[in-house]
């Protein structure tokens, strides 16, 4: 079995009008057994920028904790937050410094960027950046995220369509994934505000 | 006093608290020909005297104005092959930053990295200060922005400041011409001025360095023909 698939995950980032979504599965397994239900894969970085990390849990903890120090500091230094694509270049560098004994982490990186355009990102566990301008998807459930997005998602979607959308792509794809599920976690994000729902699917 | 008696060692206080080694750069940064900047509302100028120790040395092959990024230019005052050093190295930690955050340095972040650099020779053993002080020009996210770094690594941001030998006349100079409001074509013409008040001889295109960043972020030092124009324009 591969180490990618050791815990379970599931995420999912959508660009709407002038806001984003970002949304993972709450599942955490230690290979066929749940272990948890409410395991936190998104994280904030600061108001406008959040990465979530799918793949083995303790190496997106870790690398969360990193990147969370390297944004303090930047904070401290530059006193401004970091921009998303900025950002993104980071979290590249991180991976590839682990080149021949990587994190075993895929991240989906979502924020307001200037005049608060939507950014979305997702990257290899080497730091190979893909840039989308509609969704990106990552974790065990990704090719039925793939599809799901797809075929749901419309440009330029209000905050409350957006939510709507990403849900359903989220809830149905995770369904298709045994590694993956246990309800849902969204957080939809606008120039003005953050909302976090969380979703109650099939609880398996 | 018995300052002298602590002059052997930069990493020795005296008795008055200073470090004399480090006084003693600043002499030679007060000895070196006189540099000066001026920040106006729409970009920078940075200028410099260019005297040159004999009319047979080619000066198209001395420039004492540098860039350290596309939208960073620097001058010193003091001694040119201690520059040269700064200005390597400043620019490898601009391009190391831009290698980590695909974005341009911003002009405070390297003031303070070759501040830091600046002071980690005064603080070490078997190395002496840097003999200049430089006046950084730069024009990024925040605006126009000037800065002179000394040989302690202190620094300190500028509306508009002068170093070397005529510091004194010129600071006064720069008080009484200064203005927020002033633009940019103002400014180097009252660089050129400035420049001229201490200036031994006939001050030519051949004889002084300017350098300027507009709103189009991009460093660029004029040539020996555009500084003959404005000093047309000064006459």
């Amino acid at each position: 079995m591969s180490i990618f698939e050791y815990n379970g995950s599931a995420l999912v980032a959508m660009v709407g009008k002038n806001c984003f979504a970002i949304a993972s599965d709450r599942r955490l397994g230690v290979q066929l057994q749940t272990v948890a239900t409410d395991f936190q894969r998104i994280y904030k970085i600061h108001d406008k920028l959040f990465i979530g990390l799918s793949g083995l849990a303790t190496d997106s903890q870790t690398l969360y904790q990193r990147l969370v120090f390297r944004h303090k500091l930047y904070q401290l230094r530059e006193e401004r937050d970091m921009k998303p694509e900025t950002f993104a270049s980071l979290v590249s560098a991180i991976l590839y410094e682990k080149r021949f004994g990587p994190y075993f982490c895929q991240p989906v990186i979502a924020g307001l960027g200037d005049e608060d355009k939507p950014f979305i990102c997702t990257m290899d566990s080497i730091g190979a950046k893909e840039l989308a301008k509609d969704f990106v998807v990552a974790g065990t459930a990704s090719e039925s995220l793939y599809g799901a997005c797809e075929s749901m998602f419309k440009p330029d979607m209000e905050a409350e369509e957006l939510f709507e959308t990403i849900s359903q792509a989220l809830l149905s794809s995770v369904d298709r994934d045994c590694l993956s599920g246990w309800g849902g976690h969204v957080y939809l994000v606008t120039p003005t505000e953050v909302t976090e729902k969380i979703l109650k699917g099939r609880m398996d | 006093m018995g300052d002298s008696q602590y002059s052997f060692s930069l990493t020795t206080f005296s008795p008055s608290g200073k470090l004399v080694q480090i006084e003693h750069a600043l002499t030679a940064v007060g000895s070196g020909q006189t540099s000066l900047g001026i920040k106006a509302a729409n970009g920078v100028v940075i200028a410099t005297e260019k005297k040159l120790p004999s009319i047979l040395v080619d000066e198209t092959s001395v420039q004492k104005i540098q860039i350290l990024t596309p939208n960073i230019g620097v001058v010193y005052s003091g001694m040119g092959p201690d520059s040269r050093v700064l200005v390597r190295k400043s620019r490898k930690q601009a391009e190391q930053y831009f290698r980590l955050y695909k974005e341009p340095i911003p002009v405070t972040q390297l003031v303070r990295e070759t501040a830091t650099v600046m002071q980690e020779f005064t603080q070490s053993g078997g190395v002496r200060p840097f003999g200049v002080s430089l006046l950084v020009a730069g024009f990024d996210d925040k605006g126009p922005q000037l800065y002179q770094v000394d040989p302690s690594g202190s620094y300190f941001s500028w509306k508009a400041s002068a170093m070397g030998k005529n510091v004194s006349n010129a600071k006064t100079f720069l008080e009484k011409r200064y203005t927020d409001d002033m633009e940019l074509d103002d400014a180097v013409h009252t660089a050129i001025l400035t420049l001229k008040e201490g200036f031994e001889g006939q001050i030519s295109s051949k004889n002084i360095e300017i350098g300027v960043i507009g709103n189009d972020k991009t460093f660029k030092i004029l040539t020996p023909s555009e500084i003959e124009d404005y000093l047309q324009e000064v006459e």
